[in-house]
């Protein structure tokens, strides 16, 4: 299978975390300026991916194509200079630098593109007067914010966005979501991983459900029931989704 | 009037432990390695110097302009070959490694220049002083070189608070996947800042060769040490706490020595072990500036 026009496609993704296989066969098609949520329990290997994307784990194998072209042994800094870039599960800011710093290590190795400091300032306005302030006296959702904003400053082709609302108030979370279309609207797709099922059906075109390493469900959330869903979700395989047996190695 | 004399000459010589120290707590803040090659890289610095005085006849204190940045370029390479190689096994491989980097230069320098100390000849400029009153007195050297080491410092800070790859050292130091998520290769960083500390430690060792004698054995005996208490009396990954450290090791062991001569280092070290157990996080706390 290979979609034409796919952005990013995952092939038949096998990641192992030591003797632990965490991701088996995973396959996905990312197309251009579309949401992706990938959702599942805790432990599903959501983060593995997305990691893996971003090249922080090795694959075992398969392959990670960004226009076509295999990155999966890229390494992750060159990944940004192609266009995947990733804000990290827990925001992971640097602290003892200044907002404005950050957002500077974020665009030292920038694409060419539409998004820049000012623009992020523009994006989230209280940020322009905290731009002295060390990133380490922010609030969760204020380093969340950065921690975007620090993403964006690289004019991203794919956006990688790790459990935004982790550890976050809910209008807190609902406030960071709000800003989503303004960057699909400048051209990025975003692949994200969300704990929260709701928030991720909300602002999603396709969910892709992981269980145990492997692939439950993918859709659009439309013509997806809460019940299939809820199934893939749990791992109370109907015989319509068609999910294997999970499987681990070693162990 | 000598104790005042004692802990100006003190303050001076803080200075090139200073400079001595800067770049081992650079490593050290940056990629969390502790050089235990430090002083012995020093020593080869000085080694170099004598070797490239020998050949090319320039004046000694202008040697610094070749071998630095001959340091500076061993620096990247070694960090970026040896020292990475054993990063990636565990931290304490690193300590394993540059141990075993400072055996190997002893010896090396042992086997090829003798166990003979040497020094930098730099004529009358080692002796030639000036005086303010009857008894304080200045050597025009030993200033140079306090001056030499705040400005390195000056230059350093600047570097990493306000240019781009200094930034990127201190992202790197705060968080090396989250630099890498912003597409800087964390390796090459790391062998940047291994280039500027190998070229503080050489420059500290050209100076220290001029104001001393030198010999293979010193660079662990003694400059690692004074480097290392620096480090620690002024805190962790602070440059003016290192500044600060220097020149109270300095200032100790100079007051020590008016007392009897054969106690300095001995007090040194006392003051280091007091500083630690009365303020773990050395002067300047936790707060790290690189």
């Amino acid at each position: 299978m290979s979609p034409a026009g796919a952005l990013l496609e995952v092939r038949d993704l096998t990641v192992h975390h030591g003797q632990l296989r965490a991701l088996s066969g995973v396959s996905l098609s990312v197309f251009p300026g579309d949401v992706y949520a990938i959702i599942g329990a805790n432990g599903a290997g959501k983060s593995t991916l997305l990691r893996a994307i971003a090249g922080l784990h090795q694959p075992t194998s398969g392959s990670i194509l960004l226009d076509g072209a295999d990155v999966a042994r890229v390494r992750p800094e060159r990944r940004v200079a192609a266009g995947i870039v990733m804000v990290p599960e827990g925001r992971r800011l640097f602290p003892s630098l200044t907002v404005e710093e950050n957002l500077l290590v974020g665009q030292s190795h920038a694409r060419p593109g539409p998004w820049d400091i000012e623009r992020i300032y523009e994006l989230f306005g209280w940020l322009r007067d905290r731009r002295s302030q060390l990133a380490a006296q922010l609030s969760g959702g204020e380093q969340q914010a950065v921690a975007i904003g620090r993403a964006l400053v690289a004019n991203p082709r794919v956006l990688l966005l790790d459990e935004l609302s982790l550890g976050l108030a809910p209008v807190v979370v609902r406030r960071i979501y709000e800003t989503l279309p303004e960057f699909l609207a400048s051209g990025i797709t975003v692949l994200l991983v969300e704990q929260d099922v709701s928030q991720a059906l909300r602002v999603a075109a396709r969910i892709h459900c992981l269980l145990e390493g492997r692939t439950t469900l993918a859709g659009r959330p439309a013509e997806l029931s809460p019940e299939r869903i809820e199934d893939a979700y749990f791992g109370l395989a109907s015989p319509d989704s068609g999910a294997p047996e999970p499987e681990r190695t070693g162990s | 009037m000598s104790w005042v004399n004692a802990i100006i000459q003190g303050i001076l010589i803080g200075g090139l432990y200073a400079l001595f120290a800067c770049g081992l707590s650079l490593m050290f803040g940056v990629m969390k390695v502790i050089n235990l090659a430090h002083g012995d890289l020093a020593v080869v610095a000085a080694y170099v110097a004598l070797g490239v005085v020998g050949i090319t006849h320039v004046p000694t204190v202008w040697s610094f302009i070749l071998v630095v940045p001959l340091f500076a370029g061993l620096g990247y390479v070694l960090q970026r070959s040896l020292i990475q190689a054993a990063l990636r096994r565990s931290i304490l491989t690193t300590l394993l490694v540059t141990f075993g980097l400072s055996v190997v230069i002893e010896n090396g320098l042992l086997q090829f220049t003798s166990a003979n100390s040497h020094s930098l000849d730099i004529g009358s400029l080692v002796s030639d002083s000036f005086s303010i009153g009857s008894q304080i007195t200045i050597a025009y050297l030993l200033l140079a070189i306090f001056i030499v080491a705040v400005a390195v410092l000056l230059g350093l800070q600047y570097f990493l608070s306000s240019t781009r790859q200094g930034r990127l050292i201190r992202a790197v130091a705060d968080d090396r996947e989250a630099a890498q998520l912003s597409g800087a290769d964390y390796r090459h960083v790391f062998g940047i800042a291994a280039a500027i500390a190998f070229g503080t430690v050489a420059l500290a060792g050209l100076a220290f060769g001029m104001y001393s004698s030198f010999d293979p054995t010193i660079g662990t005996d003694q400059l690692l040490l004074f480097a290392f208490e620096a480090v620690v009396i002024g805190g962790l990954g602070s440059l003016w706490g290192t500044l600060a450290g220097g020149i109270l090791l300095g200032v100790v062991q100079q007051l020590a020595a008016q007392v009897n001569a054969a106690d300095q280092i001995l007090a040194g070290q006392l003051a280091f072990l007091v500083i630690l157990v009365v303020m773990p996080q050395g002067l300047t706390g936790q707060r790290r500036t690189a």
